[in-house]
């Protein structure tokens, strides 16, 4: 058995000390020790960003760092993004109005991407959403609606039922 | 109701059904609080690491475990010796019994990252260390990589026992296909070829197995999409049906048709009975990729066109070699979806259709999305654009010349297949207007004055829906299945509330969504006051899942039927109770009112509180409580087909209208697409939000398969893309924005007129892009005839031209 290392990582607010193998990557810590399943697993090698969190910050991908490099730093997940138990984050209310998701799968390292987006340019223009979410692979949906549904969130109109704002289909 | 063919009211004004409403799925997603398989744990549960050969061809001589085992929390390594004795192999789809498979290579791999053993350990890294102490020593054979040589005598044969690397060949004549040709003033002969990609789910394949000593029940939950899988599991382990336990409420992370892991469950399975312990297996990226078995549709054609002057196309004579890869599954039925759609929405009179699957050293092949289809429409797709390059004809005047018309549906098809309803030509003309096309093709000719490569790309193209499953009888005259049925219950509780169970799991088709709209349309109550669940195997109901564009057709029928029922045992309450017949009976909001004194009216709660507790209040004869199932078949089935090959493949036909413009970067030939507009009709979209994004997305999966995605195999048959470093998906750059253009012809065959749309965009997609490709290049008298079309092959193509302009000069 590989000597296992002392870690303290705050994860969503909540100070966790545990005790990892060197070689124990972020994302399995969080799924496994932390039973936060939120984040998920796609390539394991930093190309899908299914596995984004926010490090200190910074969106990065949790399968390509070790737990053990997390040590002493903040980490925020999904499970982390939502206002309240009751009031989801504006953001994930604009993915739900513009269906910006489908099988969910890569969605919440789509979420990651975008409040960090949101953090550094609360009114991005559409570039800049592909832009940042250019790192992050779905299968799903096109982009299309995910592009939507965070221009949906950011609009200076505030959240809106409007079914079509902002697509592109016209009858 | 019944399962006659009904017309649908589409007059009626829709309460729920064509309304913007949020999927009931998303909230869990976009919290964290998906149910995926990977999110499993069982107490106890131990993991799985796979190692692969990796040859191409090898026999594999010695297994030794001795060193893994001998670490500490190592619980077994098993090898194919082992499986194959106390496993059945599975189906290879076709009539071909000796081309047997299991889930682990037996005495011989026959591709490379075939799965040879298999480690159990207390975790996933102590299992991958133990994996890299076995030791395994193979003997390398003769391999075959390209399926063209694979065809020859003499070649590698990759089953030696079935005698043939030619696992499945037909040749399909419909009509007077000689006589057509030779009365045409024209033909025109070309090959393209399909590459082998995928759908690649960003979620891997996951599976965890728990088997019980005392109750006999194997549970499994998986990341599944897959008709009669518990069925499939159950015989492969020698178990009894309800032995098997297959939880359906797990979240599939994507599938569009690849999620079948029937090895990955059955060697699970295995070894969750073997050990006694929960047993877990999570592919990684390269497993997945190399030995999955999740690899789509590779296939040559080699096709004729027979044409008037005019531009009318009169027939056809299609030859498609599909290479499958090193095992047989569902992949040789890929080429016979496309006979319910050989000429794909033209009036092409005769078809010769020559299918032949053949067999490779490499991964096998699982079902994609559109089952065949897309890469058929791709072919006939170029060749239609051929032959308005031959005539000199705009390529939309041709298919408007040769498109079907409104009037004459239903069309029977040479293959034997009737549309049920469309009018292609609105749908494309609707496409061209908002894509401003006589704009779009001066922009496009702008362009090319300021020496840039561009072009249009147009292509119309059905997407055969309601997955019925007649290419088993046609490709396997043994095989004698003519129902693909889905179904229903809707129950009531005291309460009043309503709850739906349906019997598969969804991978992001949003089936709550649809069945809870359903519901909520026939018995008029709120869609977000109904519950839908997913039961389990041994609690469910038949289905055959998602697949084949089916559910809006197949589960939201069977919704409808269930609730129905319903409301007619509701009905016949009130009309006891309100002492008028049934006749007078008038239904709102969950109630029922006389109509010739609408003040008698029983309300939702008072009829529901009659049929839990009032047995003294029930018509004579009734049982009491409510809880309705419905069982439908597909539309149309229940036919085996003739003998010379003509069946009612699909009941519903989808229409798709692609229209695009596209450049190629001078310098990295790099594709742009600049407009991007797709006109679509799959009748009454029950949730428009679910089938726009699918459209999206198809058109994006559409985008990869034609300019990036490619399973490489170099010619020791090692595969060169396992990783998202070389096989490319589309991201956010690639994907431009599309514009959808909705047009509704209902169909006659279902319940509210609605068509399948789970493949839409990806159907044309990829010959739309082609086509625009090709119109780039022609002014450098460069083609391309294969896809992808990478910059690389962009840049290969017109090299080549240079140099034969430069030969010439």
């Amino acid at each position: 058995m590989i000597n296992k290392q002392s870690i303290q990582i705050t994860v969503n607010g909540t100070p966790y000390q545990r005790e990892v193998e060197p070689r124990t990557t972020l994302v399995d810590f969080l799924r496994d020790d932390l039973a936060l399943t939120g984040t998920h697993v796609g390539c394991e090698h930093g190309v899908c960003g299914a596995c984004s969190v926010i490090l200190d910050g910074h969106p990065v991908r949790s399968c390509c760092l070790f737990a053990v490099q997390a040590n002493g730093q903040e980490v925020t997940t999904v499970e982390g993004l939502a206002t309240s138990r009751t009031e989801m984050s504006k953001l994930q209310d604009a993915f739900c109005e513009k269906h910006g998701l489908q099988c969910g799968y890569c969605t919440p390292g789509m979420l990651i991407a975008c409040s960090a987006l949101l953090a550094e340019h609360p009114q991005p223009t559409k570039e800049q959403v592909r832009e940042a979410i250019s790192g992050n692979l779905c299968r799903c949906t096109g982009y299309q609606q995910i592009v939507d549904a965070v221009m949906h969130a950011t609009s200076p109109l505030g959240l809106t039922h409007s079914a079509n704002a902002g697509s592109h289909h016209v009858k | 109701m019944s399962n006659e063919p009904q017309a649908p009211n589409t007059q009626a004004p829709f309460r729920f059904i064509g309304k913007h409403r949020r999927a009931v799925e998303h909230k869990r997603f976009v919290l964290g609080q998906g149910h995926y398989a990977a999110d499993i744990q069982r107490p106890g549960m131990l993991h799985v690491a796979l190692i692969s050969s990796p040859y191409a061809s090898a026999k594999i001589l010695n297994i030794d475990a001795s060193a893994a085992l001998a670490l500490p929390g190592v619980h077994a390594v098993l090898t194919g010796d082992e499986l194959v004795a106390h496993t059945d192999p599975t189906l290879p789809g076709v009539h071909a019994p000796e081309v047997t498979r299991y889930a682990l290579a037996h005495q011989t791999a026959r591709y490379a990252g075939e799965w040879v053993a298999a480690v159990v350990a207390d975790t996933r890294a102590l299992a991958e260390d133990a994996a890299e102490l076995v030791t395994i020593d193979y003997e390398v054979l003769p391999h075959i990589v390209d399926p063209e040589e694979a065809l020859k005598s003499g070649a590698h044969l990759v089953h030696e026992k079935h005698g043939s690397n030619i696992i499945f060949h037909r040749n399909f004549v419909w009509g007077a296909v000689e006589e057509d040709f030779k009365q045409c003033e024209n033909q025109l002969s070309y090959r393209v070829h399909w590459a082998r990609s995928s759908t690649v789910p960003i979620e891997t394949f996951a599976v965890t197995c728990e088997w019980s000593d005392a109750s006999q029940i194997l549970d499994v939950w998986a990341s599944i999409q897959m008709p009669k899988f518990p069925d499939q599991v159950a015989k492969a382990l020698r178990l009894p049906g309800n032995d098997v336990r297959v939880h359906f409420d797990v979240d599939v992370g994507g599938s569009y048709g690849v999620k079948r892991g029937l090895k990955h469950t059955i060697l699970v399975a295995y070894l969750a009975k073997k050990l006694a312990h929960p047993v877990r297996l999570i592919e990684d990226r390269i497993e997945n990729m190399r030995g999955g078995d999740m690899q789509g549709p590779d296939r040559l054609f080699d096709v004729t066109l027979g044409f008037q002057n005019s531009g009318e196309i009169r027939t056809m004579k299609i030859r498609a070699l599909e290479d499958i890869g090193a095992y047989s599954g569902r992949s040789p039925l890929q080429l016979g979806k496309p006979v319910g759609a050989i000429v794909g929405p033209y009036r092409i009179k005769s078809v010769e259709y020559d299918a032949t699957a053949v067999l490779t050293n490499k991964t096998p092949q699982e079902a994609v999305r559109g089952f065949g289809q897309a890469p058929t429409n791709y072919a006939l797709e170029t060749g239609i654009d051929l032959v308005a390059r031959h005539l000199k004809m705009s390529a939309v005047a041709l298919r408007k010349l040769n498109l079907i018309s409104p009037h004459e549906f239903p069309y029977l098809i040479p293959s034997g297949t009737h549309y049920d309803s469309g009018d292609y030509e609105a749908v494309l003309d609707k496409a061209l207007n908002e894509a401003k096309f006589e704009d779009l093709i001066k922009k496009r000719d702008r362009l090319r004055e300021n020496g840039i490569l561009a072009g249009i790309g147009v292509s119309t193209c059905l997407e055969p829906s309601g997955g019925n499953s007649s290419f088993e009888p046609l490709f396997n005259p043994k095989n004698e299945t003519t129902t693909w049925m889905d179904s229903c219950l809707v129950r009531v509780d005291l309460s009043g509330s309503v709850t739906a169970l349906m019997g598969t799991s969804s991978s992001g088709q949003s089936h709550e969504t649809l069945v809870s709209t359903v519901v909520a349309e026939i018995l008029e109550r709120e869609p977000d006051s109904i519950r839908v669940i997913k039961a389990d195997s041994l609690n469910a109901l038949p289905s055959n899942s998602p697949v084949g564009s089916r559910m809006a057709i197949m589960l939201g029928g069977a919704a409808a039927g269930a609730a129905k029922k319903i409301r007619h045992k509701l009905r016949l309450i009130a009309a006891h109770n309100l002492k008028v017949t049934e006749t007078d009976l008038g239904y709102r909001d969950g109630g029922f009112y006389a109509l010739h004194a609408p003040s008698q009216q029983l309300s939702w709660d008072a009829l529901v509180e009659i049929a839990h507790r009032k047995f003294h209040c029930l018509p004579p004869g009734m049982e009491p409580g409510l809880q309705e199932k419905f069982v439908w078949e597909v539309p149309t089935g229940g036919e085996l087909p003739s003998s010379d090959g003509r069946v009612q493949m699909y009941p519903c036909h989808s229409f798709e209208a692609h229209v695009i413009l596209a450049s190629i970067d001078p310098g990295t030939c790099k594709v742009h697409i600049h407009r991007y507009v797709v006109g679509h009709d799959c009748g009454v979209m029950i949730s428009p939000d679910v089938v726009h994004g699918m459209t999206y997305g198809g058109v994006a999966h559409g985008l990869g398969a034609a300019l990036m995605e490619k399973f490489a195999f170099s010619e020791d048959g090692q595969l060169l893309a396992g990783t998202f470093m070389d096989y490319l998906l589309p991201t956010a750059h690639e994907v431009p924005e599309i514009s959808i253009v909705d047009h509704c012809t209902p169909s006659p065959l279902t319940e509210f007129g609605q068509k399948g749309s789970g493949e839409a965009g990806y159907l044309g997609s990829p010959a739309a892009i082609a086509n625009a490709i090709n119109d780039a290049l022609e002014p450098m008298k460069a083609r391309i005839s294969a896809l992808p079309m990478t910059p690389q092959a962009i840049w290969q193509s017109l090299e080549e031209a240079k140099a034969k302009d430069e030969a010439n000069a």
